[in-house]
């Protein structure tokens, strides 16, 4: 944050001393001009990138190095299949580096473990899969409410219930949404990478601290357990964010504060500041209350703060899409196998185009609704029976075909699959 | 636009307990890592992994790699029969096929690559454990997919603590064994493979 600022100013004073120098008019910046400093700027990136060693490391491992880049001092949880990695690399690395790895008797506990770390103001996460994250749901919507910032790692395996620990799947994108009770806004993202394994671990962090929400991090088997080269990015280029603490003194705190941003500073158990902290609805000081206008107040405050800051919580990637007439929406390992297709369709001269969102929840709306108004049809591939699908048709909402394409064997959605699809739609 | 170019896709396969994933591991860390290439491993994961068949894949290009399963098969290494009938019609027509001889008797083609890698490795590094190092050796010799310089590093820095020396002695014999039954077959480099490593 500190060196954030400090950049900014030093552009601001730069620009100040430049001005006499264009004083004669406003200083126009040719396209030619604008093309030359994108690529010095790329270069620079790359060469940065380039000097930087590379790793060979899988999906789980990655996200323990983002969480700890991120700044993680605590970890709660219950080993599971086939998230074990990440309680196993996290058992080794947290003591060593003077954080807290508790193995717990179970879920529910774990997520209670981790929102109490956080009230004393350590970054927490926790990982586990589908059985996991059910018995995570009752802790994760005190989180929401309370407003205590957390990671919840998920990387799904086939479910109901036990279902098949070793098969990769999509099937906990609804629950992770809707999965807790009661009216609520929720931040899931979803990597489909080893290296966004790690950056997308950090985002998590970053967008949990800045609006105080638990983070849920959608993986699946595939992505957790494939190990991809990667260079891990420097720090400069892994930007931390850390919650914003109370200036006031105590007596003037109001810690569940409406403030403009939305989101009221918090204060760690232990600072100084004393207030109360429930799963009822509460007032701006903590405490529960029924009146109607807090109420309200309260609970669109919690949507808002959310809602009202898609653009730096929603990601979408589009590839090969400027001349596409067929759309792939695919998210996860499931977009590795889409990409394939749409490079073997394109070999064919259909034209084919792949988006992708990094953010699931909240849903990228937006890019529905432009993409629907320029493609002929969106196939929508998932490792489940249909679920971002409804969302889709409901932001396509008629303007172009919205085709699913399903799979729940067990096994990753095969590229051949989907190109059979985009030739026959 | 990238199409992605070309990739290579290589399956190991033997019984659970043969190091198969390891020597995954292994290759993945030598293309990837000392090559600089582009590089994604993954494995059967599972209850077949204990005992029964096991599988790891490692595809190779020098491009970033979208899907990260191997279909078509360009090389395939087979340390038991069980694996080499279960795996051998992933292998393209025209795939490489390296066989342990010491456990796979019945050959689907006569144009595989033979080598009795148990023996060798018992015999010749003195540790069976080493057949999978030693395996690595030979399909690396024999393909090209990987240099020898970048497998020795690799083996160097993944192979447990201690047994790095008998390790380093069976990639060692495991190069030349390679290149001895690569020369006898007197057949040109795969031409995807040189390809690949030309660019």
């Amino acid at each position: 944050m500190a060196k954030k600022t400090a950049g900014k100013t030093a552009k601001k004073k730069k620009k100040t001393r430049k001005k006499p120098e264009s004083a004669i008019g406003p200083r126009v910046v040719s396209d030619e001009e604008e093309k030359a400093v994108v690529k010095l700027r790329k270069r620079a990136k790359n060469k940065r990138k380039e000097s930087r060693p590379a790793v060979l490391l899988s999906g789980n491992e990655a996200c323990v190095m983002g969480a700890l880049a991120a700044g993680v001092g605590f970890f709660a949880g219950y080993p599971i299949t086939p998230a074990t990695e990440i309680a196993e690399l996290l058992s080794q690395e947290l003591p060593a580096r003077g954080g807290t790895f508790i193995q717990m008797e179970d879920e529910i506990s774990s997520m209670a473990a981790i929102i109490g770390a956080s009230i004393a103001g350590i970054k927490a996460m926790t990982a586990t899969s589908g059985p996991g994250f059910s018995l995570m749901q009752e802790n994760l919507g005190f989180s929401i409410i309370a407003e205590i910032p957390c990671v919840v790692v998920n990387v799904m395996r086939g479910g109901p219930s036990t279902g098949t620990p070793t098969s990769p799947s999509q099937g906990d994108v609804m629950q992770a949404r809707w999965g807790t009770h009661g009216e609520h806004s929720i931040i899931v993202l979803s990597p489909n990478s080893v290296e966004e394994a790690y950056t997308l671990t950090v985002k998590a962090f970053n967008l949990s601290e800045k609006y105080r929400t638990p983070v849920i991090l959608l993986l699946d088997e595939v992505i957790a357990h494939m190990r991809e080269k990667i260079h891990l990015p420097s720090e400069e280029d892994t930007p931390v964010f850390n919650r914003v603490k109370p200036t006031v003194p105590p007596e003037w705190y109001e810690p569940y504060e409406d403030t403009p941003s939305l989101v009221p500073p918090m204060a760690a158990f232990g600072d100084g500041y004393r207030y109360h902290i429930t799963g009822l609805v509460h007032d701006t000081h903590g405490f529960p209350t029924n009146k109607q206008n807090e109420i309200k107040a309260h609970l669109l405050r919690l949507r808002s703060k959310i809602e009202k800051n898609r653009r730096e919580i929603v990601m979408v990637e589009s590839e090969m899409i400027d001349d596409a007439r067929i759309a792939v929406f695919a998210y996860g390992s499931v977009s590795r196998a889409a990409r394939r297709a749409i490079v073997l369709a394109r070999s064919t001269g259909r034209k084919a185009g792949l988006v992708r969102p990094k953010t699931l929840w909240p849903f990228p709306e937006v890019a529905i609704e432009q993409l629907a108004a320029h493609v002929d049809v969106i196939i929508v591939p998932e490792m489940n029976l249909g679920q971002i699908v409804r969302e889709v048709e409901r932001k396509a909402a008629g303007k172009c075909r919205v085709v699913p394409l399903n799979r729940i064997d067990g096994k990753l959605i095969s590229p051949e699959e989907i190109l059979r699809e985009i030739l026959e739609v | 636009m990238s199409v992605g170019g070309e990739r290579v896709k290589i399956r190991l396969a033997g019984s659970g307990g043969q190091g198969i994933i390891l020597a995954s591991i292994v290759l993945a860390e030598a293309s990837g890592i000392y090559d600089d290439r582009y590089v994604v491993q993954s494995q059967s994961y599972g209850p077949e992994a204990r005992g029964g068949n096991c599988k790891a894949e490692v595809v190779v290009s020098n491009h970033p790699i979208d899907f990260p399963k191997a279909i078509n098969l360009d090389i395939l290494l087979a340390l038991n029969q069980a694996s080499l009938d279960q795996y051998y019609y992933d292998l393209k027509p025209d795939g490489v096929l390296i066989v342990n001889t010491d456990s796979c008797r019945q050959l689907p083609v006569s144009s595989a690559y033979q080598l009795p890698m148990a023996t060798l490795a018992r015999e010749k590094v003195g540790l069976i454990q080493t057949m999978n190092i030693l395996s690595l050796g030979a399909l690396a010799a024999i393909t090209g997919i990987v240099s020898s310089k970048a497998l020795r590093e690799a083996v160097k820095t993944r192979a447990p603590k201690g047994t790095e020396e008998i390790n380093m002695t069976a990639v060692d014999i495991g190069l030349r064994e390679g290149k001895k039954a690569f020369e006898k077959m007197n057949r040109k480099r795969h031409e995807k493979i040189s390809r690949l490593i030309q660019m």
